[in-house]
């Protein structure tokens, strides 16, 4: 019990700590690192959704990303629309085309969703580089304006800009969360877990999938728009497989399947990327042969073994390794009925 | 007239280096279950290996041949050995992540050693050739010429040889197979170097017609996918099949309608092959 308000008191920190600390990192730089890695992070929640929680690897998210990128930054440059109303239809646009794919990519399981999902991700790259009248192929699209201002607030100096990015930083940690601990995360772990028997017991395992890739991908599309905004121009090459790939790479490093993963595994791993920018070249060199050995030895991530690390210091059993545990990435048994006793 | 059987030749070139590449990931995944998405990558640092045998080692066209598909063999078992093997009885999902991971670290390695410039491999076989009217360079011709010796050479070896044979019999049963005291692990890695070893040889034929670039492997693992979902998961002839069919599709399609939009076609069929069969084609529904 009093873990659990501790819990409390240290998120309710955090995400104070999250608003100013701009204002302790005066530099432009600094604040723009960050921000960029917020903006992954929005995307990696939803990549965290589908395959944390359901446990199907999708390798086209950049390409919802992408959509939603595209449709703010066509939306404010041709259209002339604000961003705000931009942003949502970027976003109503991204869960059309995500519930779209997911109707016909989900029937496919395991390795033929990760190929349909590629497939998927590489044909949006060739479509957005070769459709020229509309995305401006290679070049792009350029001079994509900030959001009108709310009230006394303008969005033209980088602390607003900055607060906007957390707030709907937050609200996607939020969504990932309310969904982990409602009925419809627990049916995403239970299909995770095994499909078959889910579907024995009476779940709608079709249903639960579609919503989850539906929210997962309105988030990449969320965070695409929000990149089109931020960044101020955008090309095809933000919808590569690469991009897909690496945010794989954060939810995997952070810890799939937890609520502090993405954003942990995605702030560490940009922040480490842009200060070893000389090695920017190189660094997958050290990144996937980290990939690899998480992926054999460490599946749960860094929380997990943070939370693993708690657990036995503490003996205490921690809420959030049971979801560290449930997902995919986790061939080992539940630890949850040896350690409650 | 003239223009179609042009582009004929064409899709036959494209067709034998998709057969290649395709068998192999058929080969690994009929056999382990292994759906192995650094296959690209293997076949991209195949080209590597051939470029420096020839441009560093100042090997001739055949012998660098060789040796990019020796050093990409050894580099297919190792990688079983360290990456795959320890994964075996993990989810799907990890094995996939875990050959992404290697991915990420093999164009890396590309990248470092060769840095990101196209390069074009150097043959002596650029000299142009006319048969039956129709002009082809002769590398062309060698293309398909080793692409059948080789796949012709593959399938002498798995249903001629005792060696072969055991990865049949580990295709069929694993349990079985080493009931009857073959080694699984051994013909895993054998089944990976062998994999890995066609991947080096097409790259090889191709890289004197194609540019080589550390990015090229993803696109060529998704065309090997689409062939081998085209053709069954798994199944050698399946994969030849489906090589030429996408192989023609393609180069058809990039002469009558666009060459920008060529690389769809492959990955149009693809997803239109698996919504309306969403475990490939010619699988028993399970």
């Amino acid at each position: 019990m009093t873990q659990g308000i501790s819990l409390r008191y240290a998120t309710i920190a955090a995400i104070v700590f999250g608003f100013v600390l701009p204002f302790a990192i005066p530099n432009p730089y600094y604040q723009q690192v960050i921000v960029d890695g917020y903006i992954t992070a929005i995307a990696v929640y939803g990549l965290n959704i589908i395959l944390g929680f359901a446990g199907q690897l999708s390798l086209g998210h950049a390409a919802f990303f992408g959509v939603g990128a595209y449709a703010v930054a066509l939306l404010t440059t041709r259209a002339n629309l604000p961003f705000w109303p931009a942003l949502l239809i970027g976003c109503v646009l991204t869960g059309i085309g995500g519930y779209l794919v997911g109707a016909v990519s989900l029937r496919t399981r395991g390795h033929y969703f990760a190929i349909f999902t590629a497939a998927i991700g590489v044909m949006v790259t060739i479509v957005l580089t070769n459709w020229q009248w509309l995305t401006n192929g290679n070049i792009g699209i350029v001079g994509i304006p900030s959001p009108p201002p709310i009230g006394p607030i303008s969005f033209d100096s980088p602390i607003p800009r900055y607060e906007l990015v957390y707030v709907f930083l937050l609200v996607a940690i939020g969504v990932c969360a309310a969904i982990r601990y409602s009925l419809f995360g627990r049916t995403l772990l239970a299909l995770a877990g095994n499909e078959d028997l889910a579907r024995a017991v009476g779940v709608d395992v079709t249903r639960a999938k579609r919503l989850a890739f539906l929210v997962a991908t309105v988030l990449a599309g969320l965070a695409g728009g929000l990149y089109a905004m931020y960044v101020g121009f955008l090309g095809p090459e933000t919808t590569q497989t690469d991009v897909s790939f690496n945010m794989l790479l954060y939810a995997i490093v952070g810890g799939l399947g937890t609520i502090s993963g993405p954003i942990v595994g995605t702030l560490l791993l940009a922040t480490l990327a842009q200060s070893l920018q000389a090695f920017e070249k190189y660094r997958m060199l050290v990144f996937g042969p980290l990939l690899i050995l998480l992926v054999v030895y460490l599946p749960g991530g860094i929380t997990s073994a943070v939370d693993r690390l708690r657990a036995k210091t503490r003996r205490a059993l921690p809420a959030r390794s049971v979801s560290a545990a449930t997902s995919p990435l986790d061939v080992r048994p539940l630890p949850v009925e040896s350690e409650v006793s | 007239m003239h223009f179609f059987l042009q582009e004929v030749l064409n899709g036959l070139v494209l067709g034998s280096i998709y057969a290649l590449v395709a068998l192999g990931l058929a080969l690994v995944y009929g056999t382990m279950g292994i759906p192995n998405f650094a296959h690209g990558h293997l076949y991209m640092l195949g080209a590597y290996a051939a470029f420096a045998a020839i441009t560093a080692l100042h090997a001739p066209y055949w012998p660098a041949m060789l040796l990019a598909i020796l050093a990409l063999a050894a580099l297919g078992a190792l990688v079983e050995r360290v990456v795959f093997r320890p994964l075996r009885n993990a989810p799907e999902v990890n094995t996939i992540m875990a050959a992404i991971g290697l991915l990420f670290f093999l164009e890396a390695v590309a990248r470092a050693i060769w840095g990101s410039d196209f390069r074009v491999l150097p043959t002596p076989y650029d000299s142009v050739v006319s048969i039956f009217g129709l002009t082809a360079t002769q590398q062309q011709l060698i293309v398909i010429v080793a692409a059948a010796v080789l796949m012709a050479a593959l399938f002498w070896f798995l249903k001629k040889t005792l060696v072969g044979s055991t990865i049949e019999a580990v295709a069929q049963s694993r349990a079985g197979a080493s009931l009857v005291g073959i080694d699984p692990d051994r013909v895993a890695t054998l089944v990976f170097a062998i994999s890995a070893g066609l991947a080096a040889a097409a790259a090889t034929l191709i890289a004197s017609i194609n540019l080589i670039f550390p990015e090229m492997g993803f696109v060529v693992l998704l065309k090997a996918f689409a062939v081998i979902v085209l053709g069954g998961m798994g199944s050698i002839p399946g994969a030849i099949v489906g090589a030429f069919v996408l192989a023609f599709a393609e180069s058809f399609s990039a002469a009558y309608i666009s060459t920008s939009y060529q690389d769809v076609v492959a990955f149009g069929l693809l997803v239109l092959i698996l919504t309306f069969r969403p475990t490939g084609l010619f699988t028993s529904n399970a």
